[in-house]
């Protein structure tokens, strides 16, 4: 059971609260990931406050919850804000974000014991192994929750991840639910430009995966997507979400584009983008 | 000069082998993975009678340091089995992240480490692992001497929580360890009390030292000499008292002088009682195809090359 189990009007507002902390936090140390957080927001919404099933009072062994790995760390400030939002550690922690003595390091990180996080990330294309070798110990445990792991998109760059996807399939892992952020972008440009990843669907399917399609930045669609990669777990085999986000979702002068990848707002910028992230009770940080 | 004896040479892989299958039988929550080496690293029992808890990952490192990352999760204690070339400087990273750096409780269990892996060549002799994985925060770095002591250490680091790098290798040498020996992590062992020169020796150079102290005594030298089966955590206490009485050191190993059991003794001494050391290393080269017998001597890892840096290491002292 979901301890918020909320509407999708609550979830909405909610995501908009999200929205407007990431901004905020990128602006606060003029550093730090915004467009893919804000992408992605919806999806961290969802699984906090409707789709996992897990406890605020943290253990790092997860027994009987379902456990969730961000795989591209660098989008950590919706992680931070949806973990805050979510009862894991006070909302006003997020302002300590990327700053010296902080838990909240630019990259997610267990060192300093920050709830909520399993494992370090950052160095791409990791968590997937991560999530599958917790999923495989949620089986010799007899633990039937699931395994959440998050990519993003130009991470599949990484051989590793393919390495996983055949280690998956082959030995049929079928409770992990993982997504990739298809946001179409990368660092230096779209991911066209840079490296074109074809058919991910298709090349998911041939590694012997059960691929879904979503739209990310839609609680409307993306919720009974969730609802359909749960019915499709234990069945033999992985499950894939290929979940299709805008970069910088909420905030108009950051949409559709690789520049707002990782900068930060300037003052400026960050008024505009918290007027179009209007809650109806804002409690910012 | 205190006399060791064996009763066969054999193996320090199969020491592991052997430690991981008690495992088996006695921990539950040992979990073993391996990237397409399992007769190489001799876990072939291990999986045969726990076939549940065995993990065939393919030839594929990468993945599998992140699987015994996660499988921790859940309370698992994962032991990976490759070659030492692909148990450090392959994964480095993986290793660094998912599992030093997220503090996750992995034994990372690496053979054919070394020159004595022998006609394979340079590809497959990594003389850079104690080095790469020493660096690493919370990283503990153990290198047993005979199949005994291999065993063992398999055996003891399953109770210790937090990552460790348990380096062992192909060739069989001589089992003069006790069998059943308890093992301490971080401990020294005292192999021969002497007054002239202390010999610290780990992995398969210990036996070569205890054969170097022969050959000393008979020219009339006193050589004490530890084995130090731990290279991080070091036994600062054992080396520091052994040194403030010998005066001077020879560290033997078989990995480079960068980086190995020799510059973690040397720092040791520099910062509390410098002394003069002699390295027994290799010197910043990769190996080479050959026997293990001659590439030991070709690239200076015999007791010979003990007993004359033990003579340099003593006409060196004030």
């Amino acid at each position: 059971m979901n301890p918020h189990n909320k509407s999708i009007e609550e979830l909405k507002d909610i995501a908009a609260q999200v929205r407007r902390d990431i901004v905020r936090m990128v602006h606060a140390v003029n550093s730090g990931h915004p467009g893919g957080s804000l992408g992605c927001t919806d999806y961290f919404v969802s699984l906090y406050f409707k789709v996992m099933d897990y406890s605020t009072d943290f253990s790092m062994d997860g027994k009987g919850e379902d456990l969730f790995f961000l795989s591209n760390g660098h989008i950590s400030p919706v992680w931070y804000s949806t973990l805050a939002r979510a009862g894991f550690f006070d909302v006003s922690e997020l302002a300590t974000f990327r700053k010296i003595d902080s838990r909240l390091q630019g990259h997610p990180a267990t060192e300093e014991g920050l709830e909520g996080i399993r494992v370090a990330s950052g160095s791409l294309g990791q968590g997937l192994s991560v999530a599958l070798g917790a999923a495989q110990t949620k089986k010799l445990n007899n633990d039937d929750k699931l395994v959440y792991v998050l990519m993003g998109d130009g991470e599949v760059e990484e051989g590793q991840v393919w390495e996983a996807a055949m280690y998956a399939a082959h030995h049929k892992i079928d409770n992990v639910i993982a997504t990739i952020d298809r946001n179409g972008q990368q660092i230096d440009g779209s991911t066209n430009e840079v490296m074109s990843l074809g058919d991910l669907k298709a090349k998911f399917e041939a590694f012997g995966w059960h691929v879904l399609e979503a739209n990310g930045n839609s609680f409307e669609t993306l919720l009974p997507a969730l609802e359909e990669a749960k019915r499709s777990t234990g069945h033999g085999k992985p499950v894939m979400i290929m979940m299709d986000t805008e970069m910088g979702y909420g905030v108009d002068f950051m949409m559709g584009s690789h520049k707002w990848h990782g900068v930060a707002p300037n003052d400026e910028q960050l008024q505009i983008a918290l007027q179009q992230l209007a809650v109806k009770v804002a409690s910012d940080y | 000069m205190k006399e060791y004896t064996y009763s066969e040479k054999k193996d320090t892989r199969s020491g592991f082998g052997a430690g991981l299958h008690e495992l088996g039988k006695n921990n539950p929550e040992v979990v073993a993975l391996c990237a397409d080496l399992t007769g190489s690293l001799k876990m072939d029992a291990f999986k045969k009678d726990f076939p549940e808890r065995f993990f065939q990952v393919g030839i594929a490192e990468a993945n599998m340091m992140g699987l015994a990352a996660g499988m921790t999760i859940g309370g698992k204690i994962p032991f990976t089995g490759t070659f030492a070339n692909f148990s450090t400087g392959r994964v480095y990273d993986q290793i660094r992240q998912s599992i030093a750096y997220s503090g996750k409780n992995v034994k990372i269990c690496a053979s054919h480490a070394g020159l004595t892996l022998g006609e394979d060549g340079a590809t497959h002799q990594i003389l850079e692992d104690i080095g790469m994985m020493k660096m690493l925060p919370h990283m503990t770095v153990i290198n047993p001497c005979d199949f005994n002591q291999t065993k063992a250490a398999t055996m003891a680091i399953a109770e210790y929580e937090g990552p460790v790098y348990l380096r062992f290798g192909r060739p069989s040498v001589p089992n003069f360890t006790p069998a059943n020996q308890k093992f301490e992590i971080g401990k020294a062992v005292m192999l021969n009390e002497g007054t002239d020169v202390t010999i610290i020796a780990t992995g398969h150079l210990v036996w070569k030292a205890i054969l170097a102290g022969k050959m000393l005594e008979e020219k009339g030298i006193s050589a004490e000499i530890i084995n130090i089966h731990t290279i991080k955590p070091l036994d600062n206490e054992a080396v520091l008292a052994s040194v403030r009485k010998t005066k001077c050191v020879v560290t033997a190993e078989e990995h480079n002088r960068f980086g190995g059991l020799g510059d973690s003794v040397a720092q040791v001494l520099a910062t509390n009682f410098p002394a003069p050391q002699e390295y027994v290393a290799t010197n910043d080269t990769f190996g080479e195809s050959g026997t293990p017998e001659e590439l030991m001597e070709k690239y200076g890892l015999t007791e010979g090359n003990i007993v004359a840096a033990a003579e340099r290491a003593i006409s060196r002292k004030q």
